[in-house]
């Protein structure tokens, strides 16, 4: 199995502009390794440093130290980003936009050819459910919809490598299993999908294996039932790993 | 630049979706055509005072249009967290910054057409000519002269956290320049050291917006400019649009995403 995406002591450092603040230390050495046609969960409490990670993959902050490469590529160069599709945790498209017109916008980003763009366009809006409102304005989408045209934009390009920042946030159960549903149809794809989630039982369900980081370190990677190990679901184990211990009533 | 094409595109798009522009552009359609139908005191040459009053109307509304369209542009980007989705693309942070650019200055193209094309129609029903050389270097020059005004309202939205403070500062800063620029080296030489030199290199400094200000040409119908001229003058516009992008990259280069 190749790998798609790999960190190597990766650490991310944020100075404080505030004089006499500490640098605060977001991720502290994190090794990763997903391979190709994998489904990976990144987990872990809020400001573990996952969406820190994501942002180094895609280029946003610079590492620290360390190194972080998507298909062998540094991911400090755009080119690394031509095979990946990303979907940020709530995003407000262009209001004056509708769905159509502005995945033809990010199909010319990614150089797509105009026929490839008109065959794939409709694809993507049938697949996130969104044909009846296709030449509807973004601005009257529901929070679901929404979510779904950002699903559609992450994949335009048909990208080997999909990262998800909380794909199911603020989704109604019935948006929730829509997500979980074209997540396991890309896995039947071949496709990788690395994504963050605090919905554990969803990990559970179409993760191959997942990592738990906690405070910028990786606290646990494995497949879902290894980390499981001897607990009874994966909420459990997460709580265990992370050093949650549940206070006495006072 | 594919890139910076889909980026440009994208703004060009936002402006005629957007009401600003129709309003602005009907407000002017409808003042200019009151002031048409009356003339108070006989006076036969009024034809000229209505062609100045448009011009300072279509001035207004080309510079509010051009800050105000820019000033936005990477602030709701930030805000609506698109910026991500975009630059998650192969797509790096100096193109978006052009694509803003030329986006916001080909909209204002867009504009400008619009209104020199009312301004022509109106000044020829009164005047039965189209002296077409004065309008073509008048709102050539005015075009340039919006790069400019574009260029560093796309800076200051990388400086200045909020749209609105943003605009404020770069109207200030226009009004200053329009107003008070041209005068500088003038009020300089009744200046002591070290006040003379500060303002004379910020006279030498200063991007003199008023250049481009061609309207009594178009109102008296002068004889156009040497074509030199204005060859010189686009040059010098060049210069500025370059230096604010340049200096709009280095600071968004640095600039955390989210």
């Amino acid at each position: 199995m190749s790998i798609i995406l790999k960190t190597e002591k990766l650490r991310v450092e944020y100075r404080n502009r505030e004089l006499r603040q500490a640098t605060k230390v977001a991720l502290q050495g994190l090794d990763l390794e997903v391979g190709a046609g994998e489904v990976f969960g990144f987990l872990g409490p809020n400001g573990a440093g996952k969406t820190t990670t994501m942002n180094v993959l895609l280029g946003f902050v610079p590492p620290t130290s360390g190194s972080a490469c998507l298909f062998g590529i540094d991911v400090r160069q755009p080119i690394a980003r031509q095979r990946i599709g990303y979907l940020p945790e709530l995003t407000y498209y262009y209001k004056f936009l509708n769905a159509e017109e502005l995945l033809r916008f990010y199909a010319r980003i990614f150089n797509l050819p105009r026929a490839v763009a008109n065959q794939r366009i409709p694809q993507l809006l049938k697949l996130v459910e969104l044909e009846q409102a296709a030449r509807r304005p973004i601005k009257s989408y529901s929070k679901g919809m929404q979510q779904r045209v950002g699903l559609a934009q992450a994949l335009i390009n048909d990208p080997d490598l999909l990262i998800l920042d909380e794909p199911t946030s603020g989704l109604d159960p019935l948006g929730r299993m829509k997500v979980r549903e074209i997540i396991q149809r890309l896995k039947s794809e071949g496709k990788t999908v690395f994504f963050s989630s605090h919905e554990l039982g969803e990990v559970e369900s179409v993760c191959d294996r997942v990592a738990i980081i906690h405070q910028g370190q990786l606290k646990a990677i494995g497949s879902v039932a290894e980390i499981r190990g001897a607990y009874a679901n994966l909420e459990q184990a997460f709580l265990a790993i992370i050093g949650y211990e549940k206070q006495p009533a006072p | 630049m594919r890139n910076i094409l889909a980026v440009a595109g994208v703004v060009i798009k936002e402006l005629y979706r957007r009401k600003d522009f129709y309003v602005l552009f009907i407000v002017t359609i409808l003042i200019c055509l009151v002031m048409a139908s009356i003339n108070i005191y006989n006076d036969a040459g009024i034809v000229r005072y209505i062609k100045e009053i448009c011009l300072d109307l279509i001035w207004l509304c080309s510079l509010v249009i051009a800050v105000a369209t820019t000033a936005r542009q990477i602030p709701t980007e930030r805000e609506n967290r698109t910026l991500l989705p975009l630059l998650a693309k192969p797509l790096t942070r100096v193109e978006l910054i052009l694509g803003k650019f030329f986006g916001c200055w080909a909209a204002c193209g867009l504009t400008l057409l619009c209104f020199y094309l009312f301004f022509g129609a109106l000044a020829a029903s009164r005047e039965h000519e189209w002296p077409l050389a004065n309008y073509l270097e008048a709102g050539g020059m005015h075009w340039f002269m919006l790069g400019i005004v574009v260029a560093m309202t796309l800076l200051g939205s990388l400086v200045f956290a909020a749209p609105s403070s943003n605009s404020t500062i770069c109207f200030v800063i226009i009004g200053g320049i329009l107003f008070v620029g041209r005068h500088l080296d003038q009020q300089a030489l009744k200046l002591a050291e070290p006040m003379r030199t500060v303002v004379t290199c910020l006279y030498f400094a200063l991007p003199h917006l008023e250049f481009y200000d061609l309207r009594d040409l178009v109102v008296h119908n002068w004889p156009p400019v040497a074509w030199g001229y204005i060859g010189l003058a686009l040059l010098y516009a060049a210069f500025y649009m370059i230096l604010f992008l340049i200096g709009a990259c280095l600071v968004f280069r640095r600039k955390p995403v989210n």
